[in-house]
């Protein structure tokens, strides 16, 4: 009834590729943008803010980079959390080094540094592929943690080993330390979330996104018919690599205030491949679905037992939780193999013909 | 070159020169814990063949394996009895996974496959604290430890023991696979599904007769594992490290995995040993990782695994 294509045509064709071609999709994209800038910071509390929306959504971020490698472009990866500590400690070095460079250009710069050691450990990828490729990422996974871990360097020669977020403004407003407010911070974490979700969404529709999906179907059949891979795969590694770079500086300054590399281990790597396998692989509205799942059910599962007036002692309920977060993980694969991601297109099916179904 | 000589090659022949018998302990040493990663790999490498399943849970299964044993044991059962115990849930637990996940995962891609192999991780940890706690807990199944001199070397009788057990258990497999009708049909299995089923051979049994023997191995990994260093979450880590030699042998290969194991125990102590001082220590975590990575530049099927052979 609401939600009808009927009657919309397309007169040019900038029509035809706009990315949400459906006027009740714009709207509806439109007033959730405007909802989570304005009403969000105003309604929510610092909680839920600091908690739960602020690394929801940098998560997000790095989900949808990990996507972009292993759901379009089909290069299995399970280094996420190495790259996301590379741009985490190359923004600390960055802006600790440079005091005066804006916090933002910071930013990108530590997303390029990520971008560059994400070439380096791509280059396996021309070799081999599948689990091998995965096993190998493993190697940049443990090298890199372990380097920001050995080199004093990384972290400033601070006898605790850990680097910490010191306070930067941007226009007169502070963006991150200890003084940046949480609606601050949460505004700032998510412009870097709807910008990257616009990119990653046009650089998959785009030749170059057409490139990997072909790479990641058949890599020989895609060399065959003209598809370089050397630059593609290499150009998906970069790219990805940016993502989680981008994502790890946020997740330090923004979320964390101060690391250390555990922070950035092998299970974060998982946490974000889980996003991307429950949200969707190949879709990017499933890293925003998967993200917002996958770090909403454990806190859900930490309060559950309080809601329904059970009290067990902390480290039953936490083994508890880990063993329910494994079997729904399963139960999820089981029944949804595609992902959050298609549940919403069948949704989306379904109400177009709503309420007269055929 | 020379640089590279003087950094790679020099250090350790100058000090096997110098002190073989320092040597000889590093490198057996190193054997020892390359027999354990061999029995994890070798988990891997039983199930891959046989169903295609990347199994990340093997590390999982060895904590698992080992909790309960510990648990049994703490309960006031012999050792004997509760092996034969965990054994059985051992089995119920490859019957289960079978019923509940891979029955219901056919056809789906190798991801799917793979991530539902780590939610099995993370609840067989969860089940397995649950049931048993998470403290460290000492395993002691009555076998002496104590140090032994051979050949001026100082060796525990433990790890000898062990790496006994574990050459055992290696040899015994390998005939139940060379040997027994089981072992045969595995085989066939692993070399081709299709024409497995098409003779005969009933895919869902060998599933769970692969998963049985992944969790029998898991046991004995488990136990030797535990007994060096007691039995606790980090047990279900060596997984991370079993998966280079995975790489270096081969994913399918199971004369790979112990090669591998070995060539990696080895490799990362040794590593450990000259170069560890020089860049700040540990350098355990990765050095087999980056090892493998080398290795895959050179060889991407691995030491003994099959030729990969690409069509359109």
């Amino acid at each position: 009834m609401l939600y009808r294509e009927t009657g919309q045509f397309k007169t040019s064709y900038a029509a035809d590729q706009a990315i949400f071609p459906i006027f009740q999709d714009r709207i509806f994209l439109f007033a959730l943008i405007a909802f989570a800038y304005l009403a969000v910071p105003l309604l929510a509390s610092e909680y839920m803010l600091q908690a739960v929306l602020i690394p929801m959504m940098i998560f997000s971020i790095a989900a949808l980079g990990l996507n972009i490698l292993t759901g379009y472009a089909g290069q299995l990866s399970l280094g996420t959390g190495a790259f996301m500590a590379m741009g985490a400690y190359s923004a600390y070095k960055l802006t600790t080094g440079f005091p005066e460079l804006n916090i933002i250009v910071v930013f990108v710069l530590s997303g390029v540094a990520a971008a560059l050691v994400g070439i380096v450990f791509g280059l396996p990828s021309l070799r081999i592929k599948g689990f091998y490729l995965a096993v190998a990422t493993l190697a940049a996974q443990f090298f890199l943690v372990w380097m920001f871990n050995r080199v004093p360097w990384w972290y400033n020669y601070h006898s605790s080993g850990t680097i910490t977020a010191p306070p930067r403004e941007f226009a007169g407003i502070m963006l991150t330390g200890p003084t940046a407010t949480a609606e601050t911070r949460y505004l700032l974490v998510l412009s870097f979330c709807i910008v990257g979700g616009l990119i990653a969404k046009n650089l998959v529709r785009s030749r170059i996104g057409r490139h990997w999906m072909a790479i990641r179907d058949m890599d020989i059949a895609a060399e065959i018919i003209g598809i370089r891979l050397l630059p593609n795969k290499l150009l998906a590694f970069a790219i990805s690599s940016f993502y989680c770079g981008v994502a790890g500086a946020l997740l330090l300054f923004s979320y964390l205030g101060s690391a250390e590399t555990e922070a950035f281990d092998i299970f974060v790597s998982f946490d974000v491949l889980f996003m991307i396998i429950i949200g969707g692989l190949g879709s990017i509205l499933g890293a925003y679905l998967g993200a917002a799942f996958i770090w909403l059910l454990p806190i859900f599962l930490t309060n559950a037992p309080q809601l329904v007036g059970l009290s067990m002692p902390v480290d039953l309920q936490k083994h508890l939780e880990v063993m329910i977060f494994g079997s729904l993980i399963i139960v999820f694969l089981i029944f949804e193999p595609a992902g959050l991601a298609r549940l919403w297109q069948i949704g989306k099916e379904k109400l177009r013909r709503w309420p007269f179904p055929y | 070159m020379e640089f590279l000589e003087s950094v790679t090659i020099t250090p350790f022949v100058q000090i096997a020169a110098d002190f073989p018998v320092f040597f000889g302990e590093v490198v057996f040493n190193g054997l020892l814990t390359g027999v354990l990663y061999s029995l994890v790999a070798l988990g891997f490498v039983l199930i891959f063949k046989a169903s295609g399943v990347f199994n990340f849970a093997q590390g999982a299964m060895v904590l698992f394996a080992a909790l309960t044993l510990v648990g049994l044991i703490e309960l006031g059962l012999p050792v004997w009895l509760g092996f034969i115990i965990t054994v059985g849930a051992m089995v119920a637990l490859a019957y289960l996974v079978e019923l509940l996940v891979l029955r219901h995962l056919i056809n789906q891609p190798d991801i799917i496959l793979f991530m539902s192999t780590i939610g099995l991780t993370f609840f067989l940890e969860g089940f397995g604290e649950t049931l048993w706690g998470s403290n460290v807990k000492k395993l002691d199944i009555g076998v002496p430890d104590v140090p032994l001199d051979i050949a001026g070397m100082l060796v525990n009788s433990f790890d000898l023991i062990a790496a006994l057990a574990c050459a055992l258990l290696v040899a015994g497999l390998a005939f139940f696979f060379q040997y027994t009708p089981t072992g045969r049909a595995l085989r066939a299995v692993a070399d081709d599904h299709q024409a497995a089923l098409a003779v005969g051979i009933p895919l869902k049994k060998i599933w769970i007769i692969v998963w049985s023997v992944a969790g029998i191995v898991a046991l004995v990994a488990g136990i030797v594992w535990g007994a060096k260093s007691g039995v606790q979450f980090s047990l279900s880590l060596i997984a991370l490290k079993a998966l280079p030699v995975l790489i270096l042998g081969g994913f399918t290969s199971v004369p790979g995995a112990i090669v591998g194991g070995l060539i990696i125990g080895v490799g990362e102590k040794i590593a450990e040993v000259y170069w560890g001082p020089a860049v700040g220590g540990a350098i355990e975590n990765w050095f087999a990782y980056v090892l493998a990575l080398a290795f895959l530049f050179v060889r991407p099927q691995g030491l003994f695994g099959e030729r990969i052979i690409e069509r359109v």
